[in-house]
């Protein structure tokens, strides 16, 4: 249990850095082309602001990454054993593919803003923005992989690898990693706006040309990121239903199997009694998700949990309810919330419509940097609670992964640690960034 | 030669690679606060590894995930086994990761000396505790039948495995001081020449202190000549290193890279065929062949990293030719 809160905090805490690393880095570079192409110095000023802001949120993603890594041998050491076979090479691959040219190539880009030539720097910024995201892709590759296994057998009391192609072209990883890199395009959408707006609110803002400018590439951004989220995200839902139907039940609090499925936009829970005491339905709305189509029969908690009784032996096969189908509500609340705030953006950065903008729609933009990270984090929630009790869906559960080696103690002693360390580095981080999104593009550009 | 055999070379080079980079970015991050004298210094210290460290860091990532995919029980063995240890290593590679990044975001002499320490002691940590996983690995462990790690936290801190861990802490604070006199000038290249001076005889007693109690307790120099040949070479590296240190710091840096180098192939040798020896029974020790993977992912890594790991070194390489100029106290300084 330690382990597992242990792993939901490291992981949760690493992708509040790591979506913004993703997109950030797409959206420097793209400031640092439009300057090499036009030679306008408000881009670089662009690129050097942002730019310092991407460094500082990239330190602690880097430091938090090298824990994902290592955990898995230390409180995970018999999944390591089960799955290590297929699990071990993306991560392997990661590193040797991605993180090593994001690393490297950074190194460049940081310190030599004067030695080689304005086109190699510029060439610096892109690697690092393609290897963050392919690092993103082998990782999801992984995950994806524990979601719904592909090319393997089981051999030896362990899950082989036999074809490493079906890895790559596993039917979950379309979803999951297009849901991962839209979602980080939005994060990072949101984290411009909102700085954006505001330095815009500061009534004594030498910079208003600046940030709006980067608001209107904000607003790009907000729109496509937020717009193909979401349909991403329907289609993951589909797909959802027919590779890991506990997972849509449980999201969706539903108990029964029914033909023409309401869907309920909230409800009671009652887990014990496996029933809901109430609930707000739309008629049939469910089915419509899962097929496009009002009839279309979805499958429930109850007769899931029979199924799985049959084919994997005696036990509660039901994920827990109320986190899963909470946390699916607020990361597509968020999602909503999201898309509207970005209508608002494009509308409002049209000609000169974002200088008379209302100071409470700006004020909005500033806390709507909240609304991607609060889905992300539900997001991951929903995708990793709903797949319990398995940490490898229908192959091995999570209560046999563990590490045997490690002690209670040890582990409470570790998520302490951790818990204390993120927690100060957490308010150290967001100091510093408000600090340096503050200061402005001259001071930053120094 | 077969695939389990190449692997285990793999690992081993990588894990000289990471030695030796990380090596001397642990050294220069230790020195830090001791050897700059003021802000300027500090940072231009920091800074001769400040394009570098990161990708350095890969090196250990790459090689966790070396093992996980090509010998998962033998990931799975070690860092639950080596629990608490990895955990403290894993705090110190944050604090200075972060400090790296964030010491200079604010201009208070007490926010830039907090981090200055946070990174020496960062540096230190992992430092002291892979000499100690090292020794550890040489002496063998307690592992059970189910390939399991019995031996708790405080049996890793016996005294050899500690012995080991100073000599790390000394030759990388050596390596890393020779670095530092080959990135700077005047007066701080000064002081970190004679440091490297300073830190040999330490060095040098820590190493044969090492090389003694390795005789009689560990397979170090079992089975023929080559382990012989291999401990000889890295102590009459090291030695050599030191009396060079001041004349010729290029010469004495090579030397130190060819001790850790040394004394990381010798180490793997002494472990070969096994890669994590039990000392309960014999039959429980972790060798290439029980703790591997299957030979098609073998197969497949294989393809993967024959194809990768040479265009890692080519742009690797690249940026240390970018970047060969010495730092000076007039060069623009990126915070």
């Amino acid at each position: 249990m330690l382990a597992r809160w242990q792993f939901g905090i490291t992981t949760v805490y690493h992708f509040f850095f790591v979506p913004l690393t993703l997109g950030l880095s797409i959206l420097v570079a793209l400031m640092e082309s439009a300057y090499v192409r036009t030679g306008k110095d408000i881009y670089k000023q662009m690129t050097k602001f942002w730019g310092r802001l991407f460094l500082i949120n990239f330190a602690m993603g880097v430091a938090t990454g090298i824990v994902q890594e290592f955990q898995f041998g230390m409180n995970w050491s018999e999944y390591s054993r089960f799955v290590g076979d297929i699990f071990g090479a993306p991560l392997a691959i990661e590193a040797l593919l991605a993180f090593f040219i994001e690393s490297t190539f950074l190194g460049i880009w940081i310190f030599g803003w004067e030695k080689p030539s304005k086109k190699l720097h510029l060439a610096a910024i892109w690697l690092v923005a393609i290897a963050s995201n392919l690092s993103a892709l082998w990782i999801i590759i992984a995950n994806a992989w524990m979601q719904h296994p592909v090319g393997y057998v089981l051999r030896n009391g362990r899950a082989e690898m036999q074809d490493f192609f079906a890895l790559l072209t596993n039917p979950h990883l379309p979803f999951e990693i297009l849901h991962v890199l839209f979602g980080a395009l939005a994060t990072t959408a949101f984290f411009v706006l909102g700085i954006s707006a505001w330095q815009l609110l500061r009534k004594d803002s030498a910079h208003t040309a600046f940030f709006q400018r980067s608001f209107r590439w904000g607003a790009a951004a907000a729109i496509i990121g937020s717009v193909c989220v979401m349909l991403v995200g329907h289609g993951q839902g589909q797909w959802l239903e027919r590779s890991n139907p506990m997972k849509l039940a449980a999201a969706e609090a539903n108990w029964t199997t029914k033909d023409r499925c309401e869907f309920l936009v909230v409800a009671g829970i009652d887990e014990k009694n496996q029933r809901n005491d109430w609930g707000l339905p739309m008629g049939s709305m469910l089915s419509v998700l899962a097929y496009n189509s009002p009839s279309g029969v979805v499958k429930g908690m109850k007769d899931l949990q029979a199924e799985f009784t049959q084919k994997h032996g005696p036990g509660d096969y039901i994920p827990p309810v109320f986190v899963t189908f909470w946390s699916f509500r607020i990361m597509v609340g968020c999602g909503l919330l999201m898309f509207l705030l970005a209508l608002l953006a494009v509308w409002r950065s049209r000609g000169e419509r974002l200088a008379s903008a209302p100071r409470w729609l700006l004020g909005a933009f500033v806390l709507g940097i909240a609304l991607p990270y609060l889905a992300h984090s539900t997001g991951w929630l929903m995708a990793e609670l709903g797949r319990q009790p398995w940490i490898v869906y229908g192959l091995m559960k999570t209560s046999d992964g563990l590490s045997l080696a490690t002690t209670a103690s040890e582990v409470l002693l570790t998520v302490i640690g951790f818990t204390v360390i993120y927690g100060a580095l957490m308010v150290v981080d967001v100091w510093l960034l408000r600090k340096y999104a503050a200061l402005g593009p001259v001071e930053a550009a120094d | 030669m077969d695939l389990n055999t190449l692997w285990f070379i793999l690992v081993a080079v990588l894990f000289c690679g990471y030695f030796v980079l990380e090596g001397f970015d642990y050294g220069v991050g230790m020195l830090v606060p001791l050897l700059g004298r003021d802000d300027r210094e500090r940072r231009l210290i920091l800074n001769s590894i400040g394009h570098v460290w990161d990708g350095n860091e890969v090196w250990l990532l790459t090689a966790g995930g070396a093992i996980f995919a090509a010998f998962p029980h033998w990931y799975a063995t070690l860092f639950s086994g080596f629990y608490l240890a990895l955990f403290l290593v894993l705090v110190g590679l944050i604090l200075r990761a972060v400090g790296i990044e964030f010491r200079s975001k604010s201009a208070s002499p007490a926010w830039r000396t907090t981090w200055d320490w946070l990174i020496c002691v960062g540096s230190l940590l992992p430092a002291l505790l892979f000499g100690v996983a090292v020794g550890n690995l040489l002496l063998g462990v307690p592992i059970d039948a189910k390939m399991t790690y019995v031996g708790g936290f405080w049996n890793l801190l016996n005294p050899f495995a500690l012995i080991v861990g100073v000599t790390f802490v000394l030759l990388f604070l050596l390596h890393g001081a020779l670095f530092l006199s080959l990135r700077t000038e005047g007066s701080l290249q000064k002081r970190a020449a004679s440091t490297a001076f300073g830190l040999w005889l330490p060095a040098v007693v820590s190493a044969v202190a090492l090389l003694v109690v390795a005789f009689f307790q560990t397979p170090l120099f079992a089975g023929g000549i080559l382990g012989w040949l291999l401990a000889g070479a890295a102590a009459v590296a090291l030695v050599a290193s030191g009396l060079l240190a001041r004349a010729k710091p290029g010469v004495a840096f090579t030397l130190t890279a060819l001790t850790i180098i040394l004394v990381t192939v010798a180490t793997f040798r002494a472990l070969f065929p096994n890669v994590m020896i039990s000392t309960l029974d014999v039959k429980n020790s972790l060798t290439i062949y029980t703790a591997s993977s299957s030979p098609y992912t073998l197969k497949v890594m294989t393809i993967v990293a024959l194809t990768l790991v040479p265009v890692v070194l080519a742009y690797q390489g690249w940026t240390y030719w970018v970047f060969r100029k010495r730092l000076t106290s007039a060069s623009k300084l990126e915070y």
